[in-house]
Order: structure tokens, then sequence, then C-alpha cells
């Protein structure tokens, strides 16, 4: 079990190959029922493509160390959150060249959108701006630093 | 801010896009692996086309009553629809991160609707496939919102701004759902409305208080669009029945109406520069199956595809 669970934590992101799928949170169970190996994955996104390869690399990964019988389930409750990065992922994504979250997922009310400032990976200046809310995926935004005058990509608090 | 898109403009949005990051594919070793894995008669759950089987979200078991499966259907068929209409925008939005910005909110859309038809599709032995390649167009329960076409920039941003507002809204209340498949759904989908809606109250700001030509023309986006508000919260005998399972569409409208004023103010739009008295709500009887003119050509073009060769995977 311990081992099962060590190799499915090893699978990363399709989109952002430096995090695992247990860094992003993804990962959120594996046991073992019978002799199934049982692993349950929550999407980031509804509509992120990623999840889809990410259920196979599971299967691949434990298959090809010697684990049989494996079923991957998916969940959608309780709703995945940047909350569930570990800081390991966080440190990481960094050094890729992504700003990480910024502060904890907290309840949104207003209708007037508000946000915080974003670190430039490159710089570490705090002179940047949202050029969209919407970046290469959809758990990214985009931004650039008008420090450094260079373009990155900030993983969105959500 | 000039919302109109010239050939210029075009060609260059078309350019960036083929460059742009292809979406993420499985690659052919990994295919192979597959097989093999396959081969060698290990009991790998492979099924492509069930993904969704188990997006569903609180129970992958759970069937929907025939009240709730209709009722699933008339919020995954106004995801469904609006994302289809978004997805004309890629390649031909004003600029790059609008191509970008309005393809993420189609993807989500389409996520939502995958969750929830799927859920509908329990009630009948059908997949959210069957359902949404095979109704014909009186089968479908969108609201007269959705359908409607993009128009300019303008009338689109008008169209996403009521239904992200009317989604959160929904969302936000049926995330305390007595059925704990839809309320998955709902907490889930409420999440990501919320960055649709940021994006349309931004846009709507700016071409509000832009040039003279974006303010003329979100003023005539909002008087096209204004008149398919009421249809969205107008009650009748399936919510009578549902009971606690979702709220009463009239019980959003206090909601929809406090942010809807709170962004116009803002955009310093009185309801007089958008409200035509001689015009009034649409008819809009699209929970019962009956449509505007604009939704056969689209469901003719995003049905196509299936009906021609059945079963196409790609
Ligand atoms: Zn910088």
């Amino acid at each position: 079990m311990e081992e099962a669970r060590r190799v499915a934590a090893a699978v990363v992101d399709p989109e952002v190959p430096v995090l695992t799928i247990d860094d992003l949170g993804v990962l959120r169970d594996v046991r073992l029922e019978g002799g199934t190996i049982v692993v349950t994955l929550t999407p980031t996104y509804s509509g992120c493509p990623a999840i889809d390869q990410m259920r196979d690399d599971v299967l691949l990964s434990l298959t090809a160390e010697g684990f049989g019988d494996v079923r991957v389930d998916f969940t959608l409750s309780p709703a995945w959150t940047t909350d569930w990065m570990s800081e390991a992922g966080k440190a990481k994504l960094e050094e890729y060249g992504i700003a990480p979250p910024t502060h904890r997922a907290g309840e949104r009310s207003g209708p007037i959108p508000l946000s915080l400032g974003v670190q430039c990976p490159r710089c570490r200046s705090l002179r940047t701006r949202e050029v969209s809310r919407f970046g290469s995926t959809a758990c990214k935004s985009h931004f650039e630093c008008l420090a450094c005058l260079e373009p990155f990509d900030h993983f969105k608090v959500h | 801010m000039n919302a109109q898109l010239n050939d210029a403009e075009l060609a260059e949005s078309a350019k960036a896009t083929e460059a742009a990051p292809a979406t993420t594919r499985r690659d052919a070793a990994s295919i192979a692996a597959l097989h093999d894995a396959e081969a060698a008669d290990v009991h790998v759950s492979v099924d492509d086309v069930d993904l969704a089987a188990e997006l569903t979200g609180a129970d992958a078991s759970t069937t929907a009553s025939p009240d709730v499966a209709e009722y699933a259907m008339r919020l995954g068929d106004d995801a469904l629809i609006l994302s289809q209409r978004l997805g004309w925008w890629i390649s031909r939005a004003p600029e790059l991160e609008e191509d970008m910005a309005l393809a993420n909110i189609a993807l989500d859309l389409l996520g939502h609707a995958r969750s929830l038809l799927h859920y509908a599709g329990t009630a009948t032995g059908r997949s959210e496939d069957d359902l949404a390649y095979w109704r014909d167009e009186h089968e479908f329960r969108c609201a007269w919102l959705f359908e409607q076409p993009n128009g300019d920039f303008a009338h689109t941003i008008a169209r996403g701004l009521i239904a992200a507002i009317y989604m959160q809204e929904l969302y936000t209340a049926l995330s305390a759902s007595t059925d704990a498949s839809l309320a998955a759904i709902a907490a889930k989908s409420v999440k990501e409305v919320a960055y649709h809606r940021d994006h349309a109250v931004q846009w709507t700001l700016r071409l509000a208080g832009g040039t003279e030509e974006s303010r003329a023309r979100m003023l005539v986006a909002l008087t096209d669009t204004w008149p398919y508000i009421d249809e969205l919260f107008r009650d009748d005998e399936l919510h009578e029945r549902l009971g606690d399972v979702a709220p009463l569409p009239s019980s959003l409208r206090a909601g929809f109406d406090e942010v809807w004023s709170a962004v116009l103010a803002e955009a310093e739009i009185a309801e007089r520069d958008y409200v035509n008295p001689k015009v009034g709500h649409s008819s809009g009887g699209g929970r019962f199956g009956n449509h505007s003119t604009h939704l056969g050509p689209i469901l003719a073009e995003m049905q196509v595809l299936a009906r021609r060769h059945p079963g196409a995977t790609w």
C-alpha cells in the first residue's frame, strides 16, 4: 500500500510537469479494496482536459510497478482548491517560472473584482500587472513584470 | 477600444492562435504502453468514453429521478449551448488574451454541461454524448438567452454578464441542494463562474467607459439582450415538485438584481438607457422545448459530425 501510494503520488501534471498530482492536491486517496488498488482523483477545473491523461498515467505507473489490479475513481466533492497545494509544490512552481497562488482561497462576495500583489518569479519584484485572468491553461492567469518586463504565468488562487 | 474586428486583426489573432500551445494529447508511446498493459491481461479499468461516469460528484452509482433529470438537463443545456456559442470566438476575438479568455470560459461551461447531462442521462440510460448529439431541437431545455447569437463583441459580453450573474446566484443556492450530486456539481461550478462574472463585469465597465463608439455598442447590446433576463427567473410545476432539491428561480431574482444594478451603476448606465418599454420580455419557452429561431442552426453545426459518423472518436 505504501508503495502504491508512493508510485501514484509521483505521477506529474501533464500541463505543469514540475508538479506531481500529490503536490497539486489532485490525488485524494489511495486505498486497497479487496485485492484492488483504488486511486481517487479530483479534477482542478470542470473542463480540464488534463484529467484524462492523469488517470491514464496513474494506471500506467502502477501497472508498470507490478500492481495488476488497479482502478481510478473521480470525485467532485469537496471541490478542489489551491489550498491543497503543498509548500514543496509552490516552491517548485516558482523555480519553474510560474508565480504560485498568493493566498488562501476565501469566500468571494462582491461583484467588483479584487486582486492582490503577485511577485515576479524571475526578479522578485511586486511591480506586476495582470494582463488576463485567463492564461495558457484554466488554472493560470497571465501577468507581466513592470520591473524586468518579462511576461509570466500565475497559478490562480482558486 | 474598438469592438469591431477588422481583417488585419483577424489574421493576426489567427496566426497567434496557431502558435499557441496545443492541448494535451496522449503521445504515441503512452498509447502503446496502454495497449501493452491491456495485452498483458491485467485488470486495468480504462474506458475512455466513460470518464464522466464518475464526475457527477458524491456517488458514482446515483441515478437521477425523472424530475431531477429534467432539471439537470435544463442547466446542462444552458451551459452546453453557451459553450458552443463562445467557441466561435476562438481566433476571432479582438485580442489574443480574449481568445484565451473566451475559450477558457467555454471549456469551464462544457465541463459543467458534461457533469449535468451525464447525471440527467442516468434516468434514461443515456450518456452525455447521447443527450448532446442525438436530441432534436424541441428536446433541448435551454433558455433563450443562451441561444442568442454572438452579435458583436458587446453583445457577447452583455449575454455573458447576464449568464454569469444568474449562474453564480443559481449555483450558490444549489450548493445547498438535498440532492448530493447536484450539490457537488454546483459547488464545483460556482468557483469557476465567479471568474466568468469578473470577466464580463470588467468588459462591461471598459466598453461603457471607453469611446463613444464602444459605449453606444454596449447600450445597443444591453437593449437587445435585456428581454431574455425574465425567462431565467420563471417558476413552473417542476420547481414546485422538486422542493428542497433546487431553488425556485424567482428566489434568485433579488440577488441577481442587486449585482446587475451595482455593475450598471458603476458603468453609469441607467435603466432607461437599455429598457425599451415597447419591446417587453421575451416569451421564451425554452424550458418546454419552444425555442427561438437561433437554436436550430447552432445544433446543426454542433451535431453534424457525431450524426454523420456515429461513434467517432478523436
Ligand atoms: Zn520581473
